[in-house]
């Protein structure tokens, strides 16, 4: 079977060679895995655009209730703002973070780090990609259609979404639904590439322990995306004919169960936070090894917790339920799962940090973005014990503490975790580099509002400010914290301008940029052994490894770093 | 550290700040420790001309134990915070002291209903008294209340007595609070409810036993009225 495929590959690379490529079959139609990559990436950076945008939109409408919006040409109405939320945090996490973090660069550093010259099921790797593109047309469809987009939180709860006469956008949730279907079918189908690719096209000697950090991280990842998805799809479809059929799954008046809809959601929901978060670990990983010119510190326990945390991750779902109305002794045993699993987090932070220790540490932007990403993680992954203890959750849940919580945790993962790899591998994929300059005011210009905007919303939060209000004026004892909130929303305003110099500093580079070489950080792995960008089939010859992917620095060598495929 | 903000205005408002205040010094220490220890070491690992990294593999037990020690440490402090949670937790949602009273609490789009006993001291009797928006309740009563939703799901929350419960459409929720000081207070809806969420807005007024004498004799239906 195996030798099949590699015969079928063969000849296909041998047909490629001898035709000329049109702009359709080069760019729209193509099965080469860098460039599905650079479609998932650009379709998911003109996404967080929008994502950013909804962002905007919604946070001057609080700072500013009922003043019109610059930009949005108008005032912001209450079904409007629903749906802006709504929207933000579904297109964040499952059109940004998603096809970033594991479509873009799964697709890109898979078989570039493991050595080999394509994935093992390219046709399904161009299917995946066209039925995601699909998700993001009947998603924007979504906002187009008669009364709007949907306005029920990304969460989807039934009855809201369940039946028009509630949420009262009877075209909106429905196209919300199908979109949300439609994506995860698309990472399922490129998930099975993912990993299949990742066990069986190995250059020769690669040892499964030889596999460079962010490769694992985005295979397990898949796993779980895998194992999670299957109830939520179901789900998704009892809830699509409820909507649209006249069933009763989530309707308590025919017999259903509005709860049965947040378990098989959150069954899936949180493994789904581990399922963007490792592939952001696997590239400040990565990043860290090189720029800190340092072996990773215990490669095998960081795979260990890593498994830890996977299997753990299927037994926490219900934390997000505390008060939901579910027996309250069942809290009990999502309380202990949840803090164990802040074991293993925990150990592979430490880990990183152990890394650090005896590095030859240069802040590069990739760098600065890599290590920022520990700093601010460990802000998001403490604040997350107050909300896994029952008792403390009582009052925190759905406050502004639970907003600024995972806002600590998806920024990190979704905005600096993607950063650090596209500013890392930005040499690689275009053959320029980046200018560092420019990279490093935009890091400074997003890290400092970043802070700004969400520590003060910590303290909202504390003060009792509940999520998805659309007038906090409206409340008494929130009414006076009114300037807290145009300052989070004036620091959002500069953060999100200073995403323009990246923009800039992207396009600038691939025309102005300096020519980066084959491997202009000095780095071990495999991608950095071909030409950047690597052609059509990556390597001339495909290599051969040797040892692992973190030999810097090693003892008795001129050079501080010993790629994997230099025989000695 | 709540208590700055909002007052703790029921019997278990306490405890829930003191377990927070648990948390955040075992996990504060942590997360000092940690980015301390994360900053040290990017200072006095910077590059320098002439200096060379170290080849360390973590792998040795001697070098592991850098990390597992943390490790163990961390499941002592978890150990204490399981133990803080579940205290709370049985104490607020499990065991409910016997009622002084009952209210029953129906959330519906967008509003609020409240029915609390008459005079007579029982629910669906005809001096029940129904308001909207504005629950009169006494200082240093245990109320129990009864949590409805009529369409969608909703969740009652009054911050001041750091209490929270969903309400769903099918069930009756029971749950209790004390109330220890008067006054009037948020009573907010913290579950996404449709297009009104944010305007959902009730107000709980704390009032001491005379007050809320007063305002029962003014507002009980009158048994004319209830006879007919």
């Amino acid at each position: 079977m195996a030798e099949k495929i590699a015969g079928a590959q063969e000849h296909r690379h041998d047909e490629h060679a001898h035709h000329v490529e049109t702009f359709w079959s080069k760019y729209v139609f193509s099965t080469d895995h860098k460039m599905i990559a650079m479609q998932y990436m650009f379709t998911g950076m003109f996404m967080a655009l929008i994502g950013g945008f909804f962002a905007y939109t919604f946070n001057m409408q609080m700072a500013f209730p009922g003043e019109p919006v610059p930009l949005w040409g108008g005032i912001v109405t209450p079904p409007q703002y629903n749906a802006l939320i709504t929207n933000h945090g579904a297109i964040m996490i499952f059109w940004v973070a998603m096809p970033v973090l594991i479509a873009a660069f799964g697709n890109f550093l898979i078989p570039l780090m493991i050595g080999c010259d394509d994935m093992v099921f390219p046709k399904i790797n161009r299917l995946s990609y066209q039925i995601f593109f699909l998700s993001v047309l009947v998603l924007l469809s979504s906002f187009l259609v008669q009364k709007g987009g949907f306005g029920g939180a990304w969460t989807v709860y039934p009855p809201l979404s369940a039946k028009h006469e509630y949420s009262l956008t009877p075209m909106g949730s429905s196209l919300f639904v199908v979109a949300v279907a439609l994506e995860f079918v698309a990472f399922l189908l490129g998930g099975i590439n993912f990993v299949t690719t990742a066990m069986n096209s190995r250059a020769p000697g690669m040892k499964l322990y030889d596999i460079p950090m962010v490769v694992w991280m985005i295979v397990i990842a898949s796993i779980l995306f895998m194992a999670s998805v299957g109830p939520l799809i179901a789900g998704a479809i009892m809830l699509f004919m409820d909507q649209n059929l006249g069933t009763h799954f989530y309707d308590p008046k025919a017999g259903g169960d509005p709860i049965l809809w947040q378990h098989l959601f959150w069954f899936f929901g949180h493994p789904e936070v581990y399922v963007v978060l490792l592939p952001a670990i696997g590239i400040t990983a990565d990043v860290m090894c090189v720029f800190a010119r340092k072996k990773l510190f215990a490669y095998r326990t960081v795979l260990y917790t890593v498994f830890a945390t996977g299997v753990l991750s299927f037994t926490v779902w219900a934390h997000h339920q505390f008060i939901a109305g579910i027996d309250p002794r069942m809290a009990h045993v999502f309380t202990i799962t949840t803090l164990l699993i802040s074991i293993p987090i925990a150990e592979m932070m430490f880990v990183f940090i152990a890394t650090l220790y005896g590095g030859d540490i240069s802040l590069t932007t990739p760098m600065l973005w890599a290590l920022s990403f520990i700093a601010e993680f460990l802000i998001g992954g403490v604040t997350g014990i107050f909300l896994g203890a029952s008792g403390a959750d009582i009052y925190f849940h759905d406050t502004y503490f639970v907003l600024a919580h995972f806002h600590y945790t998806f920024f990190p993962i979704a905005i600096i975790g993607v950063y650090a790899g596209v500013t890392f591998w930005y040499p690689k994929m275009f053959g320029k580099m980046m200018n560092d300059t420019l990279g490093k005011i935009h890091f400074w210009g997003t890290i400092i509002p970043f802070n700004c905007i969400f520590i003060p919303l910590f303290w909202l939060g504390l003060a009792g400010q509940h999520r998805r209000i659309y007038d906090f004026r409206n409340f008494p004892e929130l009414a006076q914290y009114q300037p807290v909130r145009v300052f989070a929303a004036s620091m959002l305003v500069t953060m999100l301008l200073f995403q323009l110099l990246f923009i800039f500093n992207f396009f600038w580079s691939l025309w102005r940029g300096k020519e980066a070489g084959p491997n202009p950080w000095k780095s071990n792995t495999l991608e950095w052994t071909t030409e950047s960008p690597p052609g059509h089939g990556n390597w001339k010859t495909l290599p051969t490894v040797y040892r692992g992917p973190y030999e810097y620095n090693v003892p008795g060598r001129k050079d501080d770093y010993w790629p994997q495929n230099v025989p000695n | 550290m709540i208590e700055h903000y909002l007052v703790q205005a029921s019997s278990y408002a306490a405890d829930i700040d003191s377990l927070i205040i648990l948390i955040a010094v075992l996990v504060g220490v942590w997360f000092l420790i940690a980015e301390g220890v994360f900053f040290y070491l990017i200072f006095k690992f910077r590059h320098r001309d002439g200096h060379k990294g170290q080849y360390i593999t973590g792998e040795e037990r001697h070098q592991k134990r850098w990390i597992s020690i943390p490790h163990f440490l961390v499941l002592v402090c978890d150990l204490f915070i399981i133990v803080g949670a579940v205290r709370v937790w049985y104490d607020i949602k499990q065991n409910l002291p016997p009622a002084d009273a009952t209210v029953r609490i129906i959330a519906q789009q967008w509003a609020w209903s409240f029915v609390q006993p008459g005079p007579d001291g029982q629910l669906d009797t005809a001096d029940d008294i129904k308001t909207v928006d504005d629950l009169h309740v006494e200082v240093g009563k245990t109320y129990h209340y009864q949590l409805e939703a009529r369409d969608v799901l909703h969740d009652f929350s009054v911050p001041v007595f750091r209490l929270k419960q969903d309400a769903i459409p099918g069930r009756v929720i029971t749950g209790w609070w004390k109330a220890t000081k008067t006054g009037v207070h948020d009573i907010q809806c913290a579950e996404i409810c449709g297009i009104g969420h944010g305007l959902m807005v009730g107000r709980i007024h704390v009032e001491s036993p005379e007050e809320h004498a007063a305002w029962m004799q003014a507002n009980a239906p009158s048994t004319s009225l209830a006879a007919r």
